[in-house]
């Protein structure tokens, strides 16, 4: 710990992600201390499912389409990898498994005494083909409950596709999204969602969006200038960023909208000075953003269009950026401001008023704050005195603080999955300016990108 | 008969007529001359001398080309200044004011001269294509506000390089500027746009404080997007800290 961690407030306790023993413990502690919720609350309230018992999951290899099919492979691979990532199975390792004769591939196959005993002791398990039909390819698979192998499967169902690679990572997202809702007790799979982000791969910075695995990489703009600080709109048609364009003959920030489904920029209105990182309403309806004004920057709020401009803070010759809108209510924004020397995080309420200062136990310098879903946690990354940007994971209600990196790089720009259970995040840990994604706890971290500078990183609503 | 007589008779006077008419036809036999002397040689031909100036007008500093012929001379003097020249020449001359340059030629026929005049005048009126452009001369007396880390208050050398500015933008009233803010790289991106704007915006207050008309002044920021330098130490990272004068179109 640094000597930093020993100037702490009273109220508030501070503990590394890692090792997660004792961050389990913590939490455990503090859920014991609150007032008792549903189990799914717990559930988001941990971030991962940490302090309730992960399912043991046996996957066998799903048949088919072909002998050694490379489609068969990769359906195996994403499916294997979605539902490990998912951060609430535990998956059992093949090494374990009865010989690969005896995997079921139909119901009539599957014989559960040979999956409960050790050493494989699953208690669920996931199977089923690949079949080629004529109208393309048909995915048959089957979840069962091995604590109950008399009842119907939880789990059966038919997913069709087109036998091509892209096809086969979306029947394999879609199957592992529905054993993730069907045994998280209804939270989300994030199997299907998308990260945009900036990448300076092809020169300047332009958007680029990809799968959440980090596959199916593509470059969205070709502005030459600079494009950042992307964030999706809640119903997923469109993406607004900072770009660079010229307003009365100055190149200046200003905020762009892209539309996936019309693959162009729509219009937005342009103002004086810096005008940069939007921030979509839940309801989609309303942008917030950092504009210029009183010799700084301000926030400010409009319509989605551009339109109906209201500021919302009026401290001069300061700067008040990075808005987020709590993504459940709507009701309140959280940023950040400067206005007590060096950046902080504040919150207030959607109309501007009643700001209050979140206080951190140290000084420094904090940003990029990220509302989880449920409205209950804020991530942000954190520079302590003579410390480094690591990421922070804080409990509104009760200032809980969990660290989540340390001694790894720069890491900065958190944002949650809709799942609340994962982040994504930028890192220069491996050398250069690089998408991750990791668990809300700090583990399973997961590199996206490799080439050029991948910065800014979003997570999409669903 | 005396035929014959008359016939020596008619003879005689026939001669004496022809000596006297031959005597007087021809011109008058003078006694012989003693020997004369020789016939005076021609006079010898005056000289000629013919003296061109290129150009004839000259502003103060620039040189002539005084040029000369001559013919039938034997001494030439090239005045004011020059001296003795050849029968045929050119020198360059630099007077400082108006001045008639006489060349006088002497030789056995007498002698003979020319004068030409050039006509020195003040420095000419600048032109438009020499000397320094506005591009040049903004480049030349412009300098930037830089600032200490996360600060956007200006410092004192900030402040002097900004009214020196000043001066410069107040005399030369056709100019427009857009102030540029930028920060070094280790704030964070979003932080350091608006810590951008701060800079350009605090520039620009300072200059409008000191007369500048506030229209001419436009700000953006670039935050960190738009380095100096990229090194990792503080010398660049002070290069980047700073309000960046540009001239607008």
């Amino acid at each position: 710990m640094t000597s930093g961690a020993e100037q702490w407030g009273r109220k508030t306790q501070f503990r590394r992600g890692v090792p997660v023993a004792r961050a389990l413990l913590l939490l455990a502690l503090l859920l014991g201390l609150l007032p008792v919720r549903p189990a799914a609350q717990d559930w988001f309230r941990t971030g991962t499912g940490l302090g309730v018992k992960k399912i043991r999951l046996a996957l066998p290899d799903f048949a088919g389409p072909a002998p050694g099919s490379s489609l068969g492979t990769l359906f195996n691979q994403v499916l294997w990898n979605d539902l490990e990532y998912s951060g609430i199975l535990e998956m059992v390792s093949k090494s374990f498994y009865p010989l690969p004769a005896s995997w079921p591939t139909a119901p009539s196959q599957l014989q559960p005494a040979a999956w409960t005993a050790a050493p494989v002791a699953a208690q669920m398990i996931l199977y089923g083909s690949l079949s080629q039909q004529q109208s393309g390819l048909e995915v048959h698979a089957w979840l069962n409950d091995l604590g109950n192998p008399a009842a119907a499967p939880v789990l059966a169902k038919i997913y069709r596709g087109n036998a091509d690679p892209q096809d086969i990572r979306r029947l394999a997202h879609e199957l592992a999204d529905d054993v993730v809702q069907l045994l998280s007790g209804g939270v989300p799979g994030i199997a299907q969602t998308r990260i945009a982000f900036t990448s300076t791969r092809s020169g300047r910075p332009e958007l680029w969006v990809m799968d959440y695995d980090g596959a199916n990489q593509q470059q969205l703009t070709h502005l030459g200038t600079a494009a950042l600080t992307p964030r999706w709109s809640p119903d997923g048609t469109l993406i607004a960023f900072t770009c660079f364009e010229p307003y009365r003959g100055v190149l200046s920030a200003q905020i762009c909208i892209y539309s996936l489904l019309a693959h162009r920029l729509l219009g937005f209105p342009r103002f004086a000075g810096t005008t940069s990182s939007p921030s979509w309403s839940p309801d989609g309806r309303q942008l917030a953003f950092m504009g210029s004004a009183l010799g700084g920057t301000q926030i400010f709020v409009s319509d989605a269009s551009g339109g109906h401009r209201r500021q919302l803070t009026f401290v001069p010759r300061t700067v008040n950026t990075s808005p987020m809108w709590n993504p459940r209510t709507g009701q309140q924004i959280v940023f950040v401001s400067d206005r007590g020397g060096s950046p902080q995080l504040y919150l207030m309420n959607a109309d501007g008023s009643n700001v209050v200062k979140i206080d951190l136990p140290d000084m420094g310098y904090v940003i990029d704050p990220a509302w989880s879903p449920n409205g209950q946690l804020l991530a942000f990354s954190w520079r302590r005195p003579g410390g480094n940007y690591d990421l922070y994971v804080m409990d509104l209600a009760s200032h809980q603080l969990l660290e989540l990196t340390r001694d790894a790089g720069r890491n900065e720009r958190p944002s949650w999955a809709p799942d609340g259970r994962h982040l994504v995040f930028e890192s220069t840990r491996s050398g250069s300016r690089q998408i991750w994604t990791m668990l809300a706890d700090g583990s399973g971290l997961r590199q996206l990108t490799t080439g050029g500078e991948n910065f800014s990183p979003n997570w999409s609503w669903h | 008969m005396r035929e014959g007589s008359g016939r020596k008779a008619a003879w005689v006077v026939a001669v004496a007529m022809l000596a006297l008419l031959g005597g007087a036809c021809k011109k008058k036999v003078q006694a012989p001359l003693p020997a004369a002397p020789p016939a005076p040689a021609p006079p010898p031909p005056a000289p000629t001398v013919s003296l061109k100036a290129s150009p004839t007008f000259v502003t103060r500093g620039e040189s002539s080309t005084l040029t000369w012929t001559s013919t039938n001379a034997t001494e030439l003097d090239l005045e004011p200044g020059v001296g003795k020249v050849a029968p045929e020449g050119s020198t360059t001359v630099s007077p400082t004011t108006s001045t008639t340059y006489t060349i006088t030629a002497t030789g056995p026929g007498g002698n003979a001269s020319d004068s030409v005049r050039i006509t020195v005048g003040p420095p000419a009126a600048p032109k438009l294509a020499p000397g320094p452009s506005l591009e040049e001369l903004f480049a030349q007396n412009i300098r930037d506000a830089f600032f200490d880390f996360d600060r956007a208050d200006l410092r004192p050398d900030a402040r002097e390089a900004l009214t020196r500015d000043a001066e410069f933008l107040r005399t030369h009233a056709q100019i427009r500027v857009t102030i540029e803010g930028h920060c070094d790289e280790r704030g964070s991106l979003e932080y350091n746009l608006g810590l951008g704007q701060r800079r350009a915006d605090a520039a620009r207050e300072f200059l409008v404080s000191l007369g500048v008309t506030a229209d001419r002044l436009r700000t953006m920021s670039w935050g960190k997007e738009h380095p100096f330098c990229t090194d990792h130490n503080e010398t660049c990272w002070q290069q980047n800290r700073r309000a960046h004068l540009v001239m607008a179109q």
